[in-house]
């Protein structure tokens, strides 16, 4: 069963500097983790916010783009893994054991949908 | 056609349905495909066994035909043929071990794990223990929680759909991860049994049914469990709580504080068994909450009267259940010991000291303290404010009535 794993960081402002950031060799060692269970489907780290870009499609077919969105929520996707496992408990314990679940920050875990046929 | 004979059979098959159901939510990974064969199999008991006689070993007469039928309905449906392959390797490969005289194993231990997993939405945990576990209908389950059959048919849907989708699996945590999973289960039977105890709304005072059914679930967990000191505590406290519920109510229904209570009216039968359960439930290791509250009832449950009651001693466990449950619930109940002990005045210091905590805004309890403490130091105006405030918050009739009876004796303008 796949389930991806959404990391949200604390975002910005006081709680990002108040929590304590997971180092580069923490990310380093749960990549590396993931990657020798063999559990390993995809997985990206996403740069900044301030890159990302809107774009929509209106009724009329009209496309509007924009900049942003910007971190007004408390919590920032900054980067996901889809991992194979048996079961929910699994991929709750690997969750547990990435570092953007610590400091303030959240990982969010969703089974992938499987069609049939 | 009823009697004894016709209360036996349910009974059987109410233990049975439960034990049922987990061995096949196991072995076919399906909550509902689990429940309608084990229904199935229930039924064509009921119609065969008093034809042919009951067979030597009941319960894997049941299991047999429930799989039977589960196996027919998977050979059926073709969406599901490629996973009964994968299903059948699976069950050879993971075939309990039969029993000492070829009893079904119990699974229900696995089941109870899964219906009270974290990642289910909490007011759906308890409706579904009380489903899976203590076999209650849905229209039961509704009256339970007191909300509408349609709304609790869709709760167990979702969490029924949760379990399967995402795949909560069938299994119990390892030693390890007791800990972490174990007092998870304990506060879904707590829940069923406090609602029970004392009902957060509705006409009734009490709903011993459901206080019962807590105690049910909490013995078949012992059962399951027998070294988890916390469940024993959990039954001790739920022993000593619900043996005073004769007591707790008078002839109209209304209220009656333990101070009041006839103590003669509590049930001493149940108080010996939760009494046996403390020193289990305490010995050997730290204690854990549930063994604090059921020490701390099991010293209402020995004294005579208020007056004798080991106030010393009632204070000290709170401050130990402090220390392992922080919260402003157990301060308040803390405070009320404390003005038994040292007076109302050290009670009601207390009690001020939690004035503006979030969880006590819309409490009853919380006004309804201050409101009997200001009553004992003679502060009447204040006294009959509390009662008022706790009158707006309380959640069944009777509570309310208890409210205006001493509102009254404060306040002889009070309509």
């Amino acid at each position: 069963m796949k389930y991806m794993m959404l990391i949200n960081s604390a975002g910005t402002g006081e709680a990002q500097e108040e929590a304590c950031e997971a180092s580069f060799e923490d990310w380093q060692a749960f990549d590396r983790a993931v990657k020798d269970a063999g559990i390993f489907v995809t997985g990206h780290s996403l740069a900044d916010l301030t890159t990302a870009t809107v774009v929509r499609v209106d009724a009329g077919g009209r496309r509007t783009i924009t900049d942003g969105p910007f971190a007004e929520t408390r919590e920032v996707l900054g980067g996901y893994y889809v991992i194979d496992v048996p079961d929910l408990d699994a991929a709750l314990d690997w969750a547990g054991r990435c570092p953007g679940a610590a400091g303030g920050g959240s990982v969010v875990v969703r089974p992938i949908a499987e069609f049939e046929g | 056609m009823t009697g004894p004979h016709t209360e036996h059979v349910e009974a059987v098959f109410r233990e049975e349905r439960g034990r049922l159901l987990a061995a096949l939510a196991r072995r076919f990974g399906d909550l509902d495909l689990a429940e309608e064969v084990t229904s199935e199999a229930i039924e064509a008991a009921l119609v065969r066994w008093p034809v042919d006689g009951v067979p030597p070993r009941p319960g894997a007469w049941l299991m047999t035909t429930a799989r039977r039928r589960a196996v027919d309905r998977l050979r059926r449906d073709r969406a599901y043929a490629a996973r009964l392959a994968f299903l059948a390797v699976e069950a050879d490969r993971a075939a309990p071990p039969a029993g000492a005289g070829g009893d079904l194993p119990d699974e229900r231990l696995q089941l109870f794990f899964t219906c009270a997993h974290p990642a289910l939405n909490a007011e759906d945990r308890g409706a579904l223990t009380l489903r899976c576990l203590a076999g209650l209908a849905t229209p039961e389950v509704a009256r339970a929680f007191l909300v509408p059959e349609a709304t609790m048919a869709k709760r167990i849907v979702r969490a029924k759909r949760k379990i399967r989708e995402a795949r909560i699996p069938f299994r119990a945590p390892g030693r390890d991860e007791l800990p972490e999973r174990l007092p998870g289960v304990l506060q879904v039977i707590y829940s069923i049994f406090t609602e029970g105890y004392a009902a957060s709304a509705g006409p009734d005072l009490q709903r011993p049914d459901l206080a019962e059914e807590a105690i049910r679930l909490v013995r078949i967990l012992r059962r399951l469990l027998p070294a988890e000191r916390e469940v024993a505590g959990l039954l001790a406290l739920m022993l000593l709580i619900h043996a005073r519920r004769d007591a707790r109510t008078g002839p109209g229904g209304e209220l009656v504080l333990l101070g009041e209570q006839d103590r003669g009216r509590w049930d001493r039968t149940m108080i010996e068994e939760g009494l046996r359960l403390v020193p289990v439930a305490l010995g050997g290791g730290p204690p854990g909450p549930y063994g604090v509250q059921a020490a701390i009832a099991a010293l209402h449950d020995e004294a005579a009267d208020v007056a004798t009651t080991d106030w010393p001693q009632i204070v000290a466990l709170y401050d130990l259940l402090l220390a392992l449950t922080p919260s402003p619930v157990v301060e308040l109940n803390r405070a009320a010991a404390v003005a038994l002990r040292d007076g109302p005045e050290a009670g009601l210091a207390l009690l001020d000291e939690l004035a503006g905590e979030p969880r006590l805004r819309a409490y009853a309890p919380y006004p309804t303290a201050r409101a009997d403490l200001l009553q004992r130091l003679g502060r009447l105006p204040e006294a009959a404010a509390a009662y008022r405030e706790a009158l707006g918050l309380a959640g069944t009739e009777p509570e309310r009535a208890h409210l205006r009876r001493r509102l009254a004796a404060v306040d002889p303008d009070a309509d």
